[in-house]
This record gives structure tokens, C-alpha cells and sequence, in this order.
């Protein structure tokens, strides 16, 4: 399970005190969901540091040091988090931690860092990793409640303010439900059909039946993960429904278009990534070369489309290599410092900037409004 | 009423899938009394290997043809390697032996194939049919026929063939119809075969209208199981209306009530329906053996 890579030197002596050799080695300790239910989230996050760990090598390391990276796979179990992040800290003597794919596992290895006052980097989505703030806890990946502000601010520019919602009971769909419902009186917009499905329910023609004929429904939103928003999309046409339709960003990815049928996704709305899109992002887009960089890189190694997700796991290498140039020094206390002060660091997922109240550090402009014309993906203005 | 209408076509949408499933299930019953909880994973095989052969380049219905074949070969094999070799066992073992399979089938399924979720085009096009304001997607039809066609000829192959029968006798007493000249090791791989290809073309059908990944097997043999026993375990005809039931009732429920509720309400009816009738509602009390 243990992948060390870059030449392996006795890191232990190099613990003991002697950090600051000039010769000595970054080390950095990862535990993803590589396997297991989590694996969509966990195996491109794991090949995405792998590489960018052995790129950052072959350039001459960081400062003049080399990076070892010790990766470990929970397979999406937090008690095994829980003990690879106390392995990590106790035998491998890392000097800080990206992973934890899932909320869960990042709750363990959260608890773990925060004793032993080792910097941690979650790729996971629930706001609560980093609210209220956490000395030592960051995360990349942007929250399900500014995913629903992106869409709300979308609906309130084409003067939307009646909704139907049509949710995935699964945890994805039932934590955006929560956080939109919460956050829709903001926007001045009212959701007066809440419906929900089961992630492996085969239908939902009865539930989108029943929003259809409530009364001033304006536009419908589907927080869903899975094969789930694709049926819902199906259905929708199939019932000849003209309203527009808002998808979330957990489906945004080309396979979605596929699996719902070319003609059904027509016009749909999402909120995605600027890496989901990054061939049509403008040349003076400060997000341009970071994106292409990671995406040519990641299909030319591993041949599949790059993720929103391996995008977190670059975006949480990318702050840490960041923290640790400025640092010039590899002690934990440093580099969590650093990685407070980051200010403007481009990644995939947004533009990072960091403080003492804000460890996540994007805002809106890290969504991008999508939809869907001619079968593909285009920028909404 | 277009509204009721539309519920429906749902509700029957997804029965159809449930019965499908659930008809799946009664072969192996019927020749052990062992439930096969990996009968969902068929209907998941039946789906992914269509697509996998679809997308290297065979015409679909030599795909779904080779899928039901594929999925029929590796019901004997688990049979031969996992079920025959425990034959001896008491039969909440050999539950259990099947409960192992389908973890495992669903790990090599994610191994040998991919994490992605899969469909393939429907058989007849996607243009809804209208009737009467509410819209019907053609596949459906296809899923309901195909829940049809199964029952009836399982109900034939039951009542009206020899060894349809010789598998009904194993099930009663193994000894007695070994002593009466059945192959009862025959007629175990016969119900393997019969049930992971019902299992397979269930996944061929229902995958355009449910979508298909390796994991989607547990869900479909759990909707499945509890039509089979709200109908009556081991009975074709139970298995069919079991599994439209269950459909009618969540779509209803959704529909009228809320769709927070439709599982519940499923279940406390399937739950209200056992209280009175054990042997589920076709069911034969005769079963009961000595």
C-alpha cells in the first residue's frame, strides 16, 4: 500500500533536528480513498499527486529539495484515515498532509493534525472542515453552499424567484438540499416544490410531475450526484417540461451530457470548474495556463479525462509547494503560516487567498456558469 | 387524470424493473430454497458486458445476446465452485455463500471493468409516446413486455415441462427425487444458468431506462427481493405482481404524498402484508415441509 517515491534517505535522522540541512528532503504524507466507494474521488486525486510529485523532481525539487511523497489509500473508511494520519505524523514524520477525499476521512485525519500541529490540506466539500477555523486545517475544493449562490445569482439575473427542487437523498444531494434552502432567502427566491429521489431510483417522471403542476414554479434544480441528475434530465423531456433546468457541479463532467442523451441535456445550467471547461476559457484568463498545464499533463499520462477532483488534489500540492517556497523552511509551524499568508495563488478549482478567518480562500468567481449548447459545454456570460 | 396517468406509467416503469428482478429470483428458490442475494449482480452484468461489447463494436443485440450468455456461464460457475461444494450446509450458509459471491462479483466487476456509469441507446428510440398528456418512454414498454414474456414462461416451464418439475422436486425432497432417477446436480446448474440469464436480460433491458454501473446490483436485488416476497417467494406469478406493486406504490406515493415517504410507504405495506400472510400474497402454505 506504502508508494514512496523520489529517492528514498533515512528521513528519520533528518527528523531528528537537522531539517534545515540544506540536503535534506520535503516530506509529505497523503491518505486518499483510492479504492472503495470513494474511488471516483480518491484514484484521480492519488494519481495527480504521484505525478506532480515526480514533475516538481525532475525540476529540482523545492528550494533545492527533493519531495517524498508517502501515500497511503483508505479506501474511504475514516477509522483507516484515522490511523494512516497518526502513521503519517508518528513513523513516516511527515511535515504536512494532503487528503481525507471524503468529509469523512477528513474529520479523522483533521483531529490527528491538529493535535500533533501538522498542516493538512482536505480535498473534501463540507464547510465545517474549515468553520470554524482550525489552526492547522485547509481545504481546495469549494462548498455545495456556493455552489447553490452561483446558481441562485444566475436565476436572479434572468429574474427567476419561484423553484422547484428535486433532490438525491444520498449524502451529496441531501447536504446541497440543506445548504440552498438556507441560502435561497438571500436571493430573494422561494422554493415552493422540494422533492427528493433515491440515488437509485429509475425513474422520477412522479416527482417532476408534481413540480410541474405546483403553481409558479419558474425553474427547477437538481442537487444529485451519480446516475441520478441524468435520469432526472431524461424525464424532464420526456414529460416536454419547457422551464429551465439547473444541474449542480456534481455532475459536471462530459460523461453527464453523455449518460443523459445529447438531446435531453440541451440547455441545462451547472455551476463547474474552469478545468471542466478550460479549451474555452479567454487567453487573459488568469486560470488559462494552470488549467491547460494540469490537463495536458494528467491525460497524456493516465489517458482518461482529467476530474474536478484530481483538480483538488493539484490545487492542495500547488498551496503546499507555494507554502513551502515562501517558508524556505520545512518546519510544520512555517509552513502552515505560509500557507495562511497565500494570497492569489492560481489553481484549477479558483484563485486562492487565504487569512486567518478564511482557511478555504475561494470565492464565487471559482464557479463558472455552464450550459449546455449543441451536445457540449459553453460559458454563460 | 393525466396526472394519475403519468404516476402510473411510472409506478409501472419501475415494477417492471422490480419484477424483472424479483422473477430472477424464483428459479434458485425454487430448486434450493436458497435466496441468491447475488441475483442483483446478474442484472448488473447483463448491463455493464452489453455495453462493453456494444462499445467494442458488436450490433446491440448480439451484445445483449453475449451478455445473457456470459452472465448464464458464470451463474454455473458459481454454482460448480461456491454452492455445490457446500451442498451439505444448512441453507442460511449457502444465503450467506451468496451474499460473499455478490461482494465479489461486484469487486471483480470493478476491476475488469470500469467505475464509470454506462448506458446504450434504447431499443426504440427515445421519443416519449403521448397518451393522454402523460408521456411513456418507449423502453418501458419494452421492460414491461419483457417482465411479461419471463413470467409466462417461467409459469409454462414450472407446470407444463418435466423438468420444470424435476426442479420443483429437488426443491421438496432431494433425496426422493434422486430416488426417483433426477439429476439433481443437473437441475441445480439448470437453475443457476436459467437465473443469472432472466438476471442478465433484466439488466439488458432495464439498463437505457436505470443506467448501469458495477455497484447498481445490491439495489436492484434488494427492490427485487422484497417484490418476490410481497408476491410470495418461489412463485412466478407472485414475483411479477409483487414487483409491479411495489413500483405502483412509490410512484404513487411520490406523486400524492411526498416522495420523502415512497420507500417507507412501500415497506410498510410489503411489512403489513407479511404480518397477515407469511407465505406472501400467492404464496402456498403448502410449501411447509417436514
Amino acid at each position: 500500500m506504502k508508494k514512496t517515491l523520489a529517492t528514498t534517505v533515512p528521513a528519520a535522522l533528518i527528523a531528528l533536528g537537522l531539517a534545515s540541512v540544506a540536503s535534506a528532503e520535503i516530506k509529505i504524507g497523503a491518505s486518499v480513498s483510492a479504492t472503495g466507494p470513494a474511488a471516483f474521488l480518491g484514484d484521480p486525486e492519488a494519481k495527480t499527486l504521484e505525478m506532480l510529485v515526480e514533475e516538481i523532481n525532475a525540476k529540482g525539487g523545492i528550494n533545492g529539495e527533493k519531495i517524498e511523497l508517502v501515500l497511503y489509500d483508505d479506501g474511504g473508511d475514516p477509522n483507516k484515515a484515522r490511523t494512516f494520519a497518526t502513521r503519517l505524523i508518528e513513523n513516516d514524520e511527515v511535515q504536512a498532509i494532503i487528503g481525507g477525499s471524503t468529509t469523512g476521512t477528513s474529520m479523522s485525519i483533521l483531529s490527528v493534525a491538529e493535535d500533533a500541529e501538522i498542516p493538512f490540506i482536505s480535498l473534501a466539500g463540507a464547510i465545517d472542515i474549515v468553520q470554524p477555523v482550525k489552526p492547522y486545517t485547509f481545504k481546495t475544493p469549494h462548498t455545495d453552499r456556493m455552489a447553490c449562490q452561483k446558481i441562485f445569482e444566475d436565476m436572479q439575473k434572468r429574474g427567476i424567484e419561484t423553484i422547484g427542487m428535486i433532490s438525491g437523498t444520498d449524502g451529496f444531494g441531501a447536504s446541497m438540499q440543506a445548504q440552498c434552502k438556507d441560502v435561497a432567502g438571500e436571493y430573494g427566491i422561494k422554493i415552493a416544490a422540494d422533492e427528493t429521489y433515491d440515488p437509485k431510483d429509475a425513474d422520477m417522471t412522479a416527482q417532476l410531475t408534481k413540480i410541474r403542476n405546483t403553481e409558479g414554479v419558474q425553474a427547477v434544480l437538481n442537487p444529485g450526484f451519480g446516475q441520478g441528475p441524468a435520469i432526472v434530465t431524461r424525464n424532464y423531456r420526456q414529460l416536454g417540461i419547457e422551464l429551465p433546468l439547473y444541474q449542480s457541479h456534481g455532475v459536471a463532467s462530459d460523461g453527464f451530457i453523455e449518460l443523459a442523451g445529447k438531446d435531453a441535456v440541451e440547455g441545462v445550467r451547472l455551476p463547474g470548474t474552469a478545468l471542466l471547461v478550460a479549451d474555452l476559457l479567454a487567453e487573459d484568463d488568469p486560470q488559462k495556463p494552470v488549467v491547460m498545464a494540469y490537463k495536458t499533463a494528467y491525460e497524456e499520462r493516465h489517458n482518461e479525462p482529467v476530474s474536478t477532483f484530481g483538480g483538488y488534489a493539484h490545487d492542495g500540492f500547488a498551496l503546499l509547494v507555494d507554502a513551502l517556497t515562501r517558508a524556505g523552511s520545512a518546519e510544520p509551524e512555517a509552513i502552515r503560516d505560509a500557507l495562511e499568508a497565500t494570497s492569489a495563488l492560481v489553481g484549477t478549482t479558483g484563485v486562492y487567498t487565504m487569512s486567518a478567518e478564511d482557511h478555504l480562500g475561494l470565492d464565487l468567481s471559482a464557479f463558472r456558469m455552464l450550459e449546455v449548447k449543441g451536445g457540449t459545454w459553453s460559458l454563460v456570460e | 387524470m393525466s396526472e394519475l396517468l403519468q404516476f402510473l406509467f411510472s409506478g409501472l416503469t419501475v415494477g417492471a424493473v422490480y419484477a424483472l428482478v424479483a422473477l430472477g429470483f424464483t428459479i434458485i428458490y425454487n430448486a434450493s430454497d436458497v435466496v441468491n442475494f447475488a441475483q442483483g449482480e446478474f442484472v448488473m452484468l447483463g448491463g455493464m458486458i452489453t455495453w462493453f461489447a456494444y462499445q467494442a463494436g458488436l450490433p446491440l443485440p448480439l451484445a445483449a445476446l453475449v451478455a445473457i450468455l456470459a452472465t448464464a456461464a458464470l451463474g454455473v460457475t458459481l454454482n460448480k465452485l461456491a454452492i455445490e461444494p457446500a451442498r451439505g450446509a444448512p441453507v442460511v450458509s449457502l444465503i450467506i455463500i451468496t451474499i460473499g459471491a455478490s461482494v465479489f462479483i461486484q469487486g471483480a466487476a470493478q476491476q475488469v471493468f470500469d467505475k464509470q456509469i454506462h448506458s446504450f441507446p434504447a431499443f426504440s428510440g427515445d421519443t416519449p409516446l403521448r397518451v393522454l398528456e402523460a408521456t411513456i418512454q418507449p423502453q418501458s414498454l419494452w421492460v414491461i413486455g419483457g417482465a411479461l414474456v419471463v413470467f409466462v414462461g417461467l409459469w409454462l416451464f414450472f407446470t407444463r415441462t418435466l423438468i420444470g418439475r424435476a426442479v420443483l422436486a429437488t426443491s421438496n425432497n432431494r433425496l426422493a427425487a434422486q430416488l426417483v432417477g433426477i439429476n439433481t446436480n443437473f437441475v441445480m446448474t439448470l437453475s443457476f444458468a436459467l437465473s443469472a440469464g432472466i438476471g442478465a436480460l433484466a439488466g439488458v433491458l432495464a439498463t437505457p431506462i436505470t443506467l448501469t454501473a458495477y455497484n447498481v446490483g445490491i439495489g436492484f436485488a434488494l427492490k427485487g427481493f422484497a417484490g418476490a416476497m410481497l408476491g410470495g417467494m418461489g412463485n412466478p406469478k407472485g414475483a411479477l405482481v409483487g414487483g409491479f406493486l411495489i413500483g405502483l406504490i412509490e410512484a404513487l406515493t411520490a406523486g400524492y404524498l411526498s416522495s420523502t415517504y415512497k420507500e417507507a410507504v412501500a415497506f410498510v405495506v410489503i411489512l403489513l402484508v407479511l404480518f397477515f400472510m407469511p407465505q406472501g400474497l400467492f404464496g402456498s402454505k403448502s410449501t411447509e415441509r417436514v
